[in-house]
């Protein structure tokens, strides 16, 4: 007998690449396969559609900016989503700690312009870490000492951050004399330099945040599986008892992974706020902190997938919008849908294909033991 | 007189307000206590007016237009016990999955079915619930304080407002006083002591799933085809949020959770009251500050500042049977 031979009833070994790749592929499929039906319920033909889409998010240069401008706020969102959730913690309320940092990035870009741009960007950025960390604090805090569910306070505390950042905008930031609310625009010298002020490329809203971005995907993988601090927060979420007994205080880690958390839901703010806008706004964050979870959700909290999932939207986001032009009866919606339904089969119907696929390849894997 | 009038007017707005309020809590109240978080009330209701407003308009029958929505909200309600309790998926993602695929499904439907720009035609006549005047409403009305209130705050509503002051005193007797309310509650206590008595834990959250549907139906047909004319894009507005956190404020309980929701549509009709108007000592409060305080005055309640708010014991958990 080999080494391979498997034991009476030992879990047989399902390869790598099925949990990591097969699965997520075929639940994405079947995400893609209900929307077709949608699409030829709507009376369009769903190859088409694809067609325009890739084309829509992929095909040009300008396109691909777009593309990637969207990636950048879905990279943040989902790392956000992903910290909380090494802990065990379901951050529902990106959305509203993009708000705060979005506001934090304003006050900073209204009322600090008078430093120079290697001053003032860096306290942005600064202030919507603080700004969207604090924002979740709260709730982490109540959760931690006061044991109130996160889920429900981080809900909560997405609406109230839309009542205060329309308040601050529609009575206190909006700009003299305007009638929308929104407030004046930043002066010329704290914008973030667009790709295309640097690089022969055409007109995009594609900024150097996106470069940050990438940075942090790079820093959440030193962060979670190269520090103290990552293990301490990875312990917490697996097994909080286990923590207690190493010593781990879980309420420290869960206000810290929600601190970071929300600070990385804040530089939404910094891409959209610093970089598109270059105004404070009401509703720059798009529902990107809720997309963030279906990012964190397909990405297996692992920062390269993340990247890949938020690229995803990213294209789905642009090619969408290329869709409501292109097609008789889609509108900019049907991107929406096609967003719940990834959400519906990798999230919550996760188990539905699984056990079936590991199943097929337990099997395989048992008689080829079975033949050698 | 004219304070007492105000304050009349102001009641009946809140009664208007707290109508999907009260039927979505109530809704909610029986898949948690089940020990299903549902924070996908919004997208049924938000379903169940799509659902109303077009059947409605195409068959010309507001009652149909119910039935509509009703099906609709209980097969999303199927949907999130399917994810839930068949497959022991994460509630909060489904619940989530939901609302996004609604919110989108709901226009994407309606530009394409009626070319009106993601929402539906106006509902005129019978294909929408008109207000019902009870009887001796306009004889009484001259009676000072009790015939006003009378002809003012309890006469004029639609059907469904009376459908919703039923539905708690109802919803109480089944949780309270029947054998599937005892189970219902003791299935989001302990599943395991439920599964030994030898019943069916899934079946049983199906049930209170598909009451969940039921009741979210009515709620959402509400909005599209008693209180407004048609369906608007996102025309729940955040209410599916609300009548959770009112549901939470009433610790999920049918009396309290109906006195939570009057409160949250009262801060509501206020806030429409007060726009712009200077009060003696404080001015004119935002909007906005009215607006979030339903929400404040939940996280309030659930850190424990203002009484203490216990959910279900084993709500958010998936029941897995042991072998």
């Amino acid at each position: 007998m080999s080494d391979t031979s498997v034991k009476f009833g030992s879990p047989a070994k399902v390869p790598a690449w099925v949990n990591l790749v097969l699965v997520p592929l075929v639940n994405l499929l079947a995400a893609f396969l209900l929307s077709g039906v949608v699409i030829l319920i709507i009376g369009d033909n769903p190859l088409q559609a694809m067609e325009v889409l890739i084309y829509g998010a992929f095909g040009y240069e300008e396109a691909l900016g777009y593309t990637l401008y969207y990636t950048t706020n879905f990279i943040f969102t989902g790392l956000a989503v992903a910290i909380a959730f090494h802990c065990g913690l379901f951050n529902i309320g990106a959305e509203g700690q993009a708000m705060i940092g979005g506001l934090g990035v304003g006050l900073v870009a209204l009322y600090l312009d008078v430093l120079p741009f290697a001053l003032v960007v860096p306290i942005a950025i600064l202030a919507a870490a603080l700004f969207g960390g604090f924002w979740a604090a709260v709730p982490a805090y109540l959760q931690a000492k006061r044991g109130s569910h996160i889920v429900i306070t981080t809900i909560m505390f997405n609406f109230i951050a839309a009542s205060v950042l329309t308040y601050l905008l529609v009575e206190v930031l909006i700009a003299p004399g305007g009638q929308s609310p929104e407030s004046r625009e930043f002066a010329e010298h704290t914008w973030l330099p667009f790709f295309h002020n640097f690089l022969p490329l055409p007109e995009t809203p594609l900024n150097i945040s996106f470069i940050f971005a990438l940075l942090l995907c790079v820093g959440f993988y030193y962060l979670m599986w190269h520090t103290r601090w990552g293990y301490e927060i990875r312990v917490t979420g697996q097994n909080e008892t286990a923590a207690k007994y190493a010593g781990i205080s879980p309420a420290r880690n869960i206000i810290l992974a929600m601190i970071i958390s929300g600070a990385l839901a804040g530089f939404v703010g910094v891409n959209e706020i610093l970089g598109v806008h270059h105004r404070l706004i009401l509703e720059f964050t798009g529902g990107f902190g809720f997309v963030g979870i279906a990012v964190a959700l397909m990405g297996r909290n692992h920062p390269v997938g993340i990247f890949l999932a938020a690229l995803l939207f990213g294209a789905l986001y642009q090619g969408g919008s290329e869709l409501a032009f292109e097609m008789k009866n889609i509108n900019r919606e049907m991107v929406i849908v096609i967003q719940g339904l990834i959400i519906l089969f990798s999230g919550a119907l996760e188990h539905m294909f699984r056990p079936t696929i590991e199943n097929f390849f337990k099997k395989r894997s048992s008689s080829a033991a079975v033949e050698a | 007189m004219e304070y007492f009038e105000i304050f009349v007017l102001l009641m009946d707005a809140t009664l208007r307000v707290a109508t999907p309020l009260v039927l979505a809590a109530m809704a909610g109240m029986f898949s948690e206590r089940s020990g299903i978080v549902d924070i996908g009330l919004e997208g049924k209701m938000l379903g169940a007016a799509f659902a109303a407003a077009a059947v409605a308009y195409v068959t010309g029958s507001a009652w149909l237009g119910l039935l509509g929505g009703i099906a609709v909200s209980m097969a999303l309600s199927g949907l999130h016990a399917y994810a839930c309790v068949t497959h022991n998926g994460n509630q909060v993602v489904s619940g989530m999955a939901i609302n996004i695929v609604v919110a989108g499904l709901t226009p994407t439907l309606a530009f394409a079915w009626f070319r009106q720009g993601g929402q539906t035609p106006a509902l005129t006549g019978d294909d929408r619930f008109s207000s019902l005047t009870l009887p001796f409403a306009e004889a009484v009305r001259d009676i000072p304080v009790i015939g006003y209130t009378y002809a003012e705050l309890i006469s004029g509503h639609n059907i469904l407002v009376y459908i919703a002051a039923a539905a708690v005193p109802i919803c109480a007797y089944i949780l309270y006083r029947t054998r599937f309310g005892l189970r219902v509650r003791a299935v989001g206590e302990n599943p395991h002591a439920v599964d030994t008595a030898g019943i069916v834990v899934s079946h049983l959250r199906y049930q209170a799933l598909m009451v969940t549907g039921f009741l979210c139906g009515i709620a959402g047909s509400y909005l599209s085809t008693a209180h407004g004319a048609a369906f608007i894009r996102d025309m729940t507005a955040g209410k599916g949020y609300l009548a959770l956190a009112a549901l939470i404020f009433g610790k999920w309980r049918p009396v309290p959770t109906m006195f939570a929701c009057l409160l949250f549509a009262f801060t509501d009709a206020l806030q429409a009251r007060l726009q712009g108007v200077d009060l003696p000592l404080v001015g004119a409060i935002p909007v906005q500050f009215i607006q979030a305080l339903p929400y404040v005055l939940t996280v309030l309640l659930l850190a424990g500042f203002v009484g203490k708010a216990i959910p279900p014991k084993a709500i958010g958990e998936p029941y897995i049977k042991e072998r």
